[in-house]
């Protein structure tokens, strides 16, 4: 691998989209590294672009051989930037090392560029492979029709095409001007590689941003730099949505390195859109801050004051008493099957509000000029935020420019626009291109978070111990919003039940219903919405019902999955599901961590737990040792997956799946929010701590079986297991049950 | 406003900030070092860890009234070629994810190779506990650090 930095690899790209865009200027973040500093803003440079090969909008083969990769998606941390381009160097036959990645910015273009819900993977694996193909074989007709020879005596390899028979070879750039003459064959004219001749899928690849990473060269949001660029902050209401009534803008102006301050109002009712608040725009980020520290501002707070999680907790135990408001699925007799049972349980289970905390707080470079706004975000989904933007300020679509950067981790945080319209918003207001910064402090207390909530469960055994019964009410959050004319109250992202969810469609009589509580906190997906907190209560109460049975954890799962092949789903979100699939990533990962065969002393044990969400089939064991004081210390956690017939690139897949590891076990343990009087309670990682190292797994071990199915994604199908695994070693080892996250909450001491 | 003159990867720059400036923020916004990231702003994520006088130092706590003359080190100026073992290990081993804590996590890795050049686990744990890592890179962080040592052995041996 050539060493590509974003600097030197974005610099075509960008000056001919700016190009396009009408502005010569904003070339700062692009073409100043960081030893360049005296440059100021560099000039345009006069790479030619003529003769390039460019059979779709993702492949550019310059004449002198150098090949462009466009990568459409956002890099938050997942490796997409690596893995998506890697399908297409494969198909085009070219060495990896003379590859150059350029980030695409937001362009129809492209497709989607939403990064959420693991789809990157899915939704462009099978195009990309088309799209290599393609130009492959317009390169092998071009060195075809030179040689006056049959295409099909010709090969592509390392990017030369080759006449084995004459011994004749054209380099890419040398035939990209003949190439670019012809038409674009026929999808049926088209031959993919056979996987088995795979050279770079499936390897181990390092992340194409890695040598910049590692040499602090600017890549993030919140690294862009623009001439004259200006540093906002934005101060909402610590009470969610509040709205301003006054506040002492002409002192904050006159502050040093002050140039403005002001108020925005809200854009409406939306809690993920522009809330009210006031920005101070200043010369450096710490005049910015410094301001901030003086700002002094009257709130009407509104009637999100009055909520707690205390309130909503007492609430939750009394709507526990009734039934849902909302039925889920109702499958034979659930009352009379408990009544019946030769064992019945009850459990309650609970989780807190929970931030994303990506390590780079949001933040969004925005500059308005001549009725058009230019915005470099670190986003997740570009499209939504020039929507959110053209909505709010009454811009259109096509005067908004979208230049994605890399992002210091995303979780689906950076799905939302809401730090992208602040900097419109206040960008709209100021004659210069505006850097708006979170403090951490923002980021943790106007997070869109993932809602807490409370499942009141019950389950019955028959005699041979065989789970013939299971209720689940789980009282929610929502928010009300209005559609359509009609107030209603939508649950928060990841907080609603599907009647879908295991053990649903396994159980004979099975009741799943829920509640929902207003609330006025916003709320946003996080990593494997619902699945990372659902898994953790399901297989948490199955373990429950198995120990009460008498029987084997890993049996009685088995047993519950049963025969079947693939379950149908139903309802409007059912998906099938593929217990074949799912009972192989089990029993292979009860193989390998020797499942039943260990023996383990008092406070050392063996959890086990699987799930299905974003079409991959992922289960886990971990080995704990509790100390009698109650230290946790997970020693070992084996992951099989299963998604699909292909791994893109090992090295970021094993990556992705141990990361998921490390944070499902930070979020078990650690990570909780209070609400008080409709505010967050904490504000940095002092009081809202993270995992760090020591607490780490020693040793993680991934297993990718492969299937002959749909290749899928992998940043959030490997997370939800981990909780009940880890929750069910802890049982087995000490006999304690965790029923309230975080893990802080309950004494694990034994004796 | 106050004048302060620093010495910063070997280079004497002069900076016009506020005396309770941040290094931090003289780095990123004074000096055009966006290495140097900001994270937490009260030194619990260590995203900001940088050398002064070849101590891991949190930037983003650290006045600029009070670095003086000393040196400050930032991953820029880690290695002039880019290539300290520690960057070769971590492209080697493909430690990031989304990469941003990784120059904290790198400059608190150098210090501790400088005064244990064979650090167990247990001394990378006790050493790197400061510096957050949200993408959870911790056990390739971990190997990092070996295979770090591993090959400043081999240039110490050549």
């Amino acid at each position: 691998m050539s060493t590509p930095t974003l600097v030197d690899t974005g610099r075509r790209d960008f000056l001919k989209k700016s190009a396009l865009a009408g502005g010569g200027l904003v070339l700062g973040f692009y073409l100043k590294s960081a030893d360049s500093l005296a440059e100021g803003v560099a000039k345009p440079s006069t790479v030619p672009t003529t003769g390039e090969f460019r059979p779709n909008a993702f492949i550019r083969i310059a004449p002198n051989g150098v090949i462009t990769l466009i990568s459409k998606q956002p890099e938050i941390g997942q490796g997409i930037k690596t893995s998506l381009p890697m399908v297409i160097a494969e198909e085009l036959e070219v060495n990896w090392q003379d590859v150059h990645i350029v980030q695409g910015d937001l362009d129809a273009v492209y497709g989607s560029q939403s990064a959420g819900g693991s789809r990157s993977t899915p939704t462009n694996y099978e195009e990309f492979h088309r799209l290599g193909a393609t130009a492959r074989t317009m390169l092998i007709d071009a060195a075809a029709r030179s040689w006056k020879v049959p295409a099909g005596e010709c090969i592509a390899e390392n990017s030369v095409v080759h006449h084995p028979k004459s011994k004749r070879r054209l380099g890419y750039g040398a035939l990209a001007v003949k190439a670019s003459a012809l038409p674009v064959p026929a999808a049926d004219q088209v031959k993919l590689k056979d996987p088995k001749n795979y050279k770079l899928l499936g390897s181990r690849i390092g992340g194409v941003d890695n040598p910049s990473v590692v040499t602090g060269k600017p890549l993030f949001g919140i690294d862009v730099r623009l001439p004259g660029m200006l540093y906002a902050v934005y101060e909402k209401c610590p009470a969610f949505a509040g709205k301003v009534m006054s506040a002492n803008l002409d002192a904050i102006k006159s502050l040093p390195g002050v140039r403005d301050a002001f108020v925005l109002e809200s854009s409406g009712a939306d809690l993920r859109g522009l809330l009210p608040g006031v920005a101070i725009v200043a010369e450096s980020t710490w005049a910015a801050f410094s301001a901030r520290k003086k700002l002094e501002v009257s709130w009407d707070e509104g009637k999100v004051a009055s909520e707690s999680w205390e309130g909503f907790a007492a609430m939750a135990q009394e709507l526990a008493k009734q039934s849902g408001t909302e039925t889920l699925r109702k499958d034979g007799d659930v009352a009379a099957a408990l009544a019946g049972a030769a064992k019945r349980l009850e459990a309650a289970y609970s989780y807190p509000f929970i931030s994303h905390a990506s390590i780079e707080p949001q933040n969004c470079t925005a500059w308005f000029r001549d009725g058009r706004m230019e915005i470099w975000a670190p986003s997740q989904n570009p499209e939504n935020g020039q929507k959110v933007v053209a909505e709010t300020l009454g811009i259109p679509k096509d005067r908004i420019t979208v230049h994605l950067t890399r992002a210091g981790g995303g979780f689906g945080r950076r799905l939302s626009a809401d730090y992208v319209v602040e900097a419109a918003a206040i960008a709209q207001r100021v004659k210069a291109p505006v850097k708006l910064t979170w403090s951490r402090e923002d980021d943790l207390r106007h997070d869109h978070f993932r809602a807490g909530g409370f499942h009141f469960l019950r389950g019955g055994l028959d005699a041979k111990g065989e789970l013939i019964a299971w209720h689940n009410h789980f009282v929610t959050f929502a928010n009300r919003v209005n559609q359509d004319g009609k107030s209603l109250l939508q649950p928060g992202a990841g907080a609603s039940l599907s009647g879908d969810e295991f053990p649903g469609r396994w159980v004979a009589n099975c009741l799943l219903e829920q509640t929902p509580l207003e609330c006025g906190i916003p709320m946003g997906p996080w990593r494997a919405p619902g699945s990372n907190v659902f898994a953790w209560v399901f297989h948490s109460f199955l373990d429950e019902l198995a120990h009460a049975a008498g029987r084997d954890p890993l049996d009685f799962r088995l047993d519950i999955l049963g025969d079947r092949s693939i379950v149908p789903g139903t309802g409007e979100k059912g998906v099938p599901y593929d217990v074949s699939r799912m009972k192989h990533v089990l029993q292979h990962v009860a193989e390998q961590a020797q499942w039943g065969k260990k023996q383990f002393p008092k406070g050392q044990g063996q959890g086990i737990a699987f799930h299905f969400s974003h079409r991959g089939y992922i289960a886990q064991v971990a080995e704990v040792t509790v100390s009698k004081d109650g230290k946790l210390k997970v020693d070992r956690v084996v992951v099989a997956t299963d998604i699909g017939a292909q791994i893109v690139n090992l090295s970021g897949a094993e990556n992705q799946v141990q990361g998921s590891v490390v944070d499902g076990l930070g979020t078990l343990m650690f990570q909780e929010l209070d609400v008080a009087k409709g505010r967050i309670v904490q504000g940095n990682f002092h009081d809202y701590p993270m995992i760090r190292i020591a607490d780490a797994p020693t040793k993680i071990e991934v297993h990718f079986l492969k299937t002959d199915c749909p290749v899928t994604g992998l940043g959030e199908p490997a997370l939800p297991p981990l909780a009940p695994a880890v929750c069910n070693a802890i049982f087995a080892a000490t006999g304690i049950r965790v029923r309230r996250l975080p893990l802080a909450r309950t004494d694990l001491r034994w004796s | 406003m106050s004048k302060y003159t620093l010495t910063v990867n070997g280079t004497t720059r002069t900076v016009d900030v506020a005396p309770d400036t941040p290094l931090l923020w003289v780095l990123r916004d004074a000096l055009d070092l966006a290495g140097t990231k900001y994270g937490c702003g009260v030194g619990q994520c260590g995203a900001c860890t940088v050398h002064v006088n070849g101590q891991p130092t949190r930037s983003c706590i650290t006045p600029i009234s009070e670095v003086g003359r000393k040196a400050v080190t930032t991953l820029e100026g880690l290695d002039p070629k880019g290539s300290h073992p520690l960057q070769r290990a971590w492209q080697e081993l493909d430690v990031p994810q989304c990469g941003y804590c990784q120059a904290g996590q790198i400059m608190t890795a150098a210090a501790l190779l400088k005064s244990k050049p064979d650090p167990t686990d247990e001394d990378i744990d006790a050493a790197l506990g400061g510096n957050l890592c949200r993408c959870g890179t911790y056990l390739r962080i971990r190997a990092g650090i070996h295979r770090a040592a591993e090959l400043a052995k081999k240039k110490g041996a050549a």
